[in-house]
């Protein structure tokens, strides 16, 4: 079942052509280090407030800690921080039920 | 590696480093709010430690620093204290997860949040630590029951 | 020369994002061995997580932990703290996902006795005598024999 001559060739010239497309699709990204760029604007192109500064200018005043990047994982986006403490356990039982099970048919 | 390094320098350097380490990832759980760090990166520590100490001494004889069997209630002991504080938390009123909303006295809203944040943070720190660890045991474990084919197979 | 200089200075960050997620996706792709599959699929992983790391940097700004001497109420100062959270918890997440990976090959390695992808289509399509989707009296046979070395 090794990949065919023709196939490999195929999937190296899509490989190619994807990597061309995405460096021209580079030009249109914002250019790095940029202040203005929409991720960081106060009032976003929607007229809403831009989530980033808002936590810079508030997180502060809101939980009295310096480390903004520990109030928007611990406060602001808690339920999100949830998650993902359930997917590190899913994954540690995933592994137990994958691993384990057999032993325990031997006992 | 479930068992012993036969070399002495290894062992003594690991015991020592290995206290260290999980001293090091305490204060990052602990100073997360002054300084990079958190629950993550401090368990992620935390485990680094046990983990040492397991690879040098064996598993058997590091069953003492965390025993393979209450590494897995462990990390739900851990999500059960992020999961539990928001429901704490209805009961008071408020949304879930909105620390604010519990009147502590003496307390202003935000320094109740803050502290909050450090309770959520040592229960991501427990859950990620044991989470890791017993990952860790889960592989060594069956690594040991196919061992006379390590020789013959790509697995090493 | 300098509009050059600066056209790449720009944009160089990217190209090399670029350049190894489609590494990544060549060792996902190409390689045969599944092991080598996995890492592929670690270092495109991370080349995403790169990617959203560049988002959050401004030039002359510092990290995102308040200082009492820089003005917090300009945005300019401090580097945007969302991405930086949000590839914290994913890598993290990528941590689980590595090692339920290597868990089920593990696995497969146990029940087969090999990670590579063709020979494991063979032994999947047709089956020796031996493994004949018996893999139970294969593993009892091994796990029974004497354990050379291994206490």
């Amino acid at each position: 079942m090794d990949m065919s001559k023709g196939k490999k060739i195929l999937g190296f010239l899509s490989l190619l052509s994807l990597t061309i497309l995405l460096l021209v699709a580079v030009d249109s990204l914002p250019k790095r280090g940029l202040p203005d760029a929409p991720a960081h604007q106060v009032i976003n192109a929607a007229g809403n407030t831009g989530a980033g500064a808002y936590f810079i200018q508030s997180a502060y005043e809101d939980a009295a800690t310096p480390n903004m990047v520990t109030v928007v994982l611990g406060d602001y986006r808690s339920f999100d921080t949830l998650g993902e403490v359930v997917v590190v356990f899913a994954a540690a039982i995933a592994c137990y039920l994958i691993l384990r099970r057999r032993e325990d048919e031997e006992k | 590696m479930t068992n012993p390094s036969q070399s002495l320098i290894i062992k003594m350097v690991s015991r020592t480093l290995a206290t260290f380490i999980q001293v090091f990832g305490i204060y990052v759980i602990i100073h997360g709010h002054y300084s990079p760090g958190g629950g993550f990166q401090g368990g992620a520590l935390l485990a680094a430690g046990i983990l040492l100490i397991r690879m040098t001494e064996g598993r058997e004889e590091s069953q003492p620093t965390l025993a393979t069997a209450i590494a897995t209630p462990l990390a739900s002991l851990g999500a059960v204290i992020f999961a539990g504080l928001g429901v704490v938390i209805l009961f008071f009123g408020g949304n879930y997860m909105d620390y604010g909303a519990v009147p502590v006295p003496g307390m202003e809203v935000p320094v109740v949040r803050y502290y909050g944040i450090l309770i959520v943070e040592v229960g991501i720190g427990l859950a990620v630590m044991t989470g890791l660890v017993s990952i860790f045991d889960d592989m060594v474990r069956t690594n040991r029951q196919s061992g006379p084919d390590m020789g013959r197979g790509g697995m090493s | 020369m300098s509009d050059l200089l600066e056209y790449v200075q720009d944009r160089y960050a990217y190209w090399a994002i670029v350049l190894l997620m489609i590494i990544g996706l060549y060792g996902m792709l190409f390689k045969n061995n599944l092991h080598k599959k996995v890492v592929g699929m670690i270092i495109f992983q991370n080349s995403m997580i790169l990617l959203f790391v560049t988002a959050a940097f401004k030039w002359d700004a510092t990290v995102p932990v308040r200082d009492p001497e820089i003005d917090v109420q300009v945005v300019e100062n401090y580097l945007n703290p969302l991405p930086h959270t949000l590839m914290l918890t994913a890598i993290v997440v990528g941590v689980a996902i590595v090692g339920v990976a290597f868990a089920l090959l593990i696995k497969i390695y146990d029940n087969y006795g090999t990670i590579e992808e063709d020979e494991l289509l063979n032994k999947l399509e047709s089956p020796s005598p031996e493994d004949d989707g018996d893999c139970d009296t294969n593993d009892t046979q091994r796990s029974s024999s004497p354990k050379g070395g291994s206490a």
